[in-house]
């Protein structure tokens, strides 16, 4: 790997400060970035590490009955602890990449990333999470930008994702075997305010709503009131894993047993 | 160059690293203990994985100055204390769960950190945790019947396939 300065500050301020230096990249489980930088796909003057600052672990339910996720927070701890609150999020966070790399990745560090394959977006989008930032609250709906691009701005630190707990909710994956991202993930959340339906994996454009799913599945809730329906193939991924039209197809399939399995 | 201070298989360490050190390269290349594999360099194959703090993480995809103050376990740590193989280790010999053996350490590694959290795992809970594990000889067969038989379990019924 090339030469990186690094820090490993114990507070958010101490991070921020960091951050201010030309070219500087927060790491956090770093199951993504130290492949990357191997690769030289991004190379940082400095590498500031969220690791050691324990405001930014753990979960708690909050007051206002928040699911609420520190950023640092492992996939394998989300597995193990949001279960009781949030089951349909602890198994998906159960199905990412393998032990080792859940013992090491975070739910902070995957919304950052916004990899357009990675599970959490949907999950993120489909229930209308709220990201918190050093700085401010992003709605789901307004942080995802596209693929590997969010809201964030420059040395802007997540610090924690307010989930509200939907009725029922659930997440299916079609994992990629190689690389065990989904070739599409769908989430599906039932809420007070209607369904939605968050898709990952298949589009150029990163994770998505499929609203027509939502405004069938808000008057049904069953997976037979999307038979009608099909996903346009224009903007879907097409790699040696699956075309545009298998990619579309899958959605459907996905978000079908995704409604079958909240009921 | 950072100063980085860790327990590693119960003993206090420390050494120099810089910050593109990754934990694998402090293991091998520093303490000498190059029992833990480098198969991939990807996070891929599971053959670098040790325990940081009772947990199994790939060594290759973690920097050593995030292990400050961690307790590391690597295979070498896993023998017995009069440096006969545990019973996990004997049940692969036992079993025939290598050929090659070069993703032993990190199978044995996996399975330890399996059997720590799951005592009775089911052959399929087995295959699920080695899931970021990958052997190119065995056909993993022998691998899960002897962590199966590791965990208490009666294999005898199991067909070398």
């Amino acid at each position: 790997m090339y030469s990186v300065e690094f820090d490993r500050p114990a507070t958010l301020e101490a991070a921020l400060a960091g951050l201010k230096a030309e070219d500087a990249q927060a790491l956090s489980g770093g199951q993504t970035l130290i492949p990357t930088l191997k690769q030289r796909l991004a190379q940082p003057s400095k590498l500031v590490s969220l690791t050691a600052i324990p405001s930014l672990q753990g979960i708690c339910v909050a007051d206002d009955g928040m699911l609420c996720i520190g950023a640092t927070t492992t996939h394998a701890t989300v597995a193990a602890e949001a279960g009781a609150h949030y089951p349909a999020l602890a198994r998906l966070a159960a199905q990412i990449g393998d032990p080792a790399v859940r013992n090491r990745g975070t739910i902070g560090g995957s919304l950052a990333n916004n990899d357009p394959s990675a599970c959490y977006p949907a999950a993120v989008l489909a229930s209308g999470a709220l990201i918190r930032t050093n700085a401010r609250d992003i709605a789901a709906d307004d942080y995802f930008e596209g693929m590997f691009a969010t809201a964030l701005q420059e040395g802007e630190i997540i610090t924690e994702i307010r989930f509200p707990i939907p009725e029922a909710a659930a997440y299916m994956k079609f994992a990629q075997p190689a690389s065990r991202f989904a070739l599409v993930g769908v989430f599906v959340a039932k809420t007070a305010g209607g369904v939605r339906v968050a898709v990952t994996g298949a589009s150029e454009e990163g994770v998505f709503r499929w609203g027509a799913a939502e405004e069938a599945l808000s008057a049904d809730f069953s997976a037979g009131a999307i038979a009608g329906l099909s996903l346009p193939a224009d903007d879907m991924i097409d790699d040696l894993h699956g075309t545009p039209d298998y990619r579309a197809h899958l959605v459907k399939v996905m978000t079908g047993r995704a409604v079958s399995a909240a009921q | 160059m950072t100063k980085v201070t860790m327990t590693v298989n119960g003993k206090a360490v420390c050494g120099e690293v810089e910050g593109r050190t990754l934990l694998v390269q402090f293991l091998r290349e520093r303490l000498g203990l190059t029992g833990t594999h480098v198969g991939c360099d990807t996070s891929q194959c599971g053959a670098c994985v040790v325990h940081v703090d009772g947990r199994a993480v790939k060594s290759c995809t973690m920097l050593a100055l995030e292990a400050e103050g961690a307790e590391v376990t690597t295979i070498e740590g896993m023998a017995d204390a009069d440096g006969g193989l545990s019973s996990l280790q004997q049940a692969f010999q036992d079993h025939h769960g290598l050929q090659c053996g070069f993703c032993t350490p990190g199978m044995v590694m996996s399975a330890a950190a399996l059997l720590a959290e799951n005592p009775r795992p089911s052959e399929a809970e087995i295959r699920g945790y080695l899931s970021g594990n990958i052997c190119r000889c065995t056909g993993y067969h022998n691998i899960v019947k002897a962590i199966m038989a590791a965990s208490g379990q009666d294999v005898s019924a199991i067909a070398a396939e």
